[in-house]
């Protein structure tokens, strides 16, 4: 199928072949993305009350991550050297992000699926990105409940943590929403090219994903040193949050990292995102279809 | 499954036995079936094992945290604690805490109409549901909580016990356990009779499940009556009886008493689900012919 589709890109001559020549831009692909999201939006809406409930029950599911940490702080003062409003502020600019990230490539993981039972195919044979038709399957408004939960946390802790603020520090927090986001999109999207691979392995992503996110609610002094090496150097995760907060807050950094690479989110970011891309490009020209 | 021979009268009360031991046959080649559907998909089961060992990882890295700060907080060692964390990813699936289970398919057969024909089926719905979702549990208890388990104990030091009662009690209690969460989920599934999209009384099932079963933190560090109140839903008989059975926490006929708190729960929320299911059985209505 891929294949298929190729030759026709090479192709680049006969009637209607300008259509199909030009490799689909960033903006095609994000006009795609929108009318995509903006039907299953609707779609949505159809069922007003569940999604009342589905997006509430998104709230609660990602509440229950923080009320974990307000039951442990019910106990002690401190954890691995954070106080309460430190932690929030950890946990509450790791899960905006990610919850900006889920929203937005969350669907992701659905991809196995599709290569399982063939449907990949529809989507290839239309005239539009197959990323935008991906990620914006069966697009998930709920998921604005985890983003909401996130956001209010981060609300409190900005609140109550105890920072000396710059214009610089002020000017980092939203910097690193973005890049965060931005890196956890990256890793769906990874993750998503390798389930061209292996199409049963959906779930290997939640590790990277949910279970990275969970990891970064926590201070990283908490963790094994080899731990925090892998989420810096391997799978760049301590960049969404934990270092520049480090810089915010004021903490040492346990690896003992120069402090110039806490402002490296946006570098790290955009880096993901390329090597995301040629990841995705590269299972895609790997899809074989199962041919039923 | 083959009964008598034909033309051979049994006396009356063999043939009933021999009926009773079809049935039971029949409902055993369902757990069978049940527990082989997920076996076959080995690479989504290794996914799986990975994705459990990378959460209990982290997952004990904040508990050593947490109980360095304060040692024997709800009792347990840090050993112990530990144990508990693995305990946990071990019985995620197994209790299909953060669903995965048998209802998704149920709510979906009410919804597009399928149950008519379930409920024409010479087996009983419960009965089927019940013994396919305990072959599913079994299957998850061998396939994704040996290997992190293993894992965890690589790593960490683990209270693990030494002697075969205590693994033999901790089985019986994954078994209750295992039911008490089916029954609940039946529960769930039925009410698509009432709302057809079941998608948020699942999503409010599973919430309450994972905070009340103990998993993101166990039952005994729960502050005061939010604690006691814990410890009585039918949840703690998931995940919290089935780890303190294991961890040896209950003595002599302590242990009795847990177990005897899972099959309480088990038995009167299956009637639950017995009773809604025969209201629900009414309300279904063919339409065409």
């Amino acid at each position: 199928m891929a294949e298929a589709a190729e030759r026709w890109e090479r192709a680049g001559s006969g009637p209607g072949a300008d259509r199909w020549d030009r490799r689909p831009g960033p903006a095609e692909t994000l006009r795609v993305y929108g009318l995509i999201v903006r039907m299953w939006v609707r779609s949505t809406m159809a069922y007003r009350m569940s999604f009342v409930m589905t997006a509430l029950g998104n709230f609660a599911a990602t509440a229950l991550d923080f009320a974990t940490i307000l039951l442990m702080f019910s106990r002690i003062t401190v954890l691995g050297g954070f106080t309460l409003p430190e932690v929030a502020f950890l946990y509450g600019t790791t899960s905006t992000a990610f919850g900006v990230a889920d929203l937005l490539m969350g669907s992701m993981d659905r991809l196995g699926r599709r290569v399982r039972d063939g449907t990949l195919d529809t989507l290839l044979l239309r005239p539009a990105p197959v990323l935008a038709q991906v990620a914006a399957d069966r697009f998930a408004l709920r998921r604005l409940g985890r983003i909401t939960q996130g956001g209010l946390v981060l609300g409190w802790a900005l609140l109550r943590v105890d920072v000396a603020w710059t214009p610089g520090k002020v000017l980092l927090v939203p910097v690193m929403l973005v890049s965060g986001a931005a890196i956890f999109c990256a890793v769906f999207v990874a993750g998503g090219a390798f389930q061209f691979l292996a199409s049963d392995a959906s779930e290997l992503q939640n590790s990277v994903t949910y279970g990275g996110n969970t990891m970064l609610q926590y201070p990283p002094g908490v963790f094994a040193r080899e731990l925090v090496r892998g989420v810096t150097f391997v799978v760049p995760l301590a960049f969404v949050n934990w270092l520049p907060a480090l810089h915010i807050l004021g903490e040492p950094d346990p690896l003992g990292l120069p402090r110039w690479v806490d402002f490296l989110s946006p570098l790290v970011a955009v880096g993901c995102c390329t090597l995301a891309g040629l990841a995705w490009r590269a299972g895609l020209r790997s899809y074989r279809s199962t041919g039923s | 499954m083959l009964g008598r021979p034909a033309g051979v009268p049994g006396r009356v009360g063999g043939g009933l036995r021999e009926v009773r031991g079809q049935v039971g046959g029949f409902y055993a080649a369902v757990v069978v079936r049940g527990f082989r559907r997920y076996a076959t998909y080995r690479t989504a089961t290794a996914a799986g094992v990975f994705t459990n060992s990378v959460f209990g990882l982290i997952v004990s890295y904040s508990y050593i945290a947490l109980w360095d700060q304060r040692p024997h907080l709800g009792g347990y060692s840090q050993a112990q604690a530990l144990t508990y964390v693995w305990v946990g990813q071990a019985l995620l699936m197994t209790m299909a805490l953060m669903g995965g289970g048998f209802e998704d398919e149920l709510m979906e057969r009410i919804r597009s109409g399928d149950i008519a024909v379930d409920l024409y089926r010479p087996a009983d719905l419960q009965g089927w549901w019940l013994s396919a979702d305990l072959g599913r549990s079994a299957f998850h208890l061998l396939g994704r909580g040996v290997l992190p388990m293993v894992c965890g104990a690589l790593v960490f030091d683990l209270a693990l016990p030494s002697d075969a009662v205590t693994w033999l009690l901790f089985l019986v209690a994954v078994a209750l356990g295992a039911v008490v969460s089916f029954a609940v989920r039946f529960l769930v599934a039925l009410s698509a009779f009432w709302l057809l999209d079941g998608a948020g009384v699942s999503q409010i099932a599973w919430l309450a499940g994972l905070f009340f079963s103990g998993m993101l933190l166990p039952l005994t560090v729960f502050p005061g009556v939010l604690g006691e109140v814990a410890r009585a839903l039918p949840w703690a008989a998931m995940l919290q009886v089935p780890a303190d059975v294991l961890l040896g926490r209950h003595r002599g006929a302590g242990v009795l008493t847990a177990l005897a708190f899972q099959a309480c729960w088990g038995v009167v929320l299956l009637a639950a689900g017995r009773l809604l299911q025969s209201v629900a059985a009414r309300r279904v209505v063919v339409q065409g012919g």
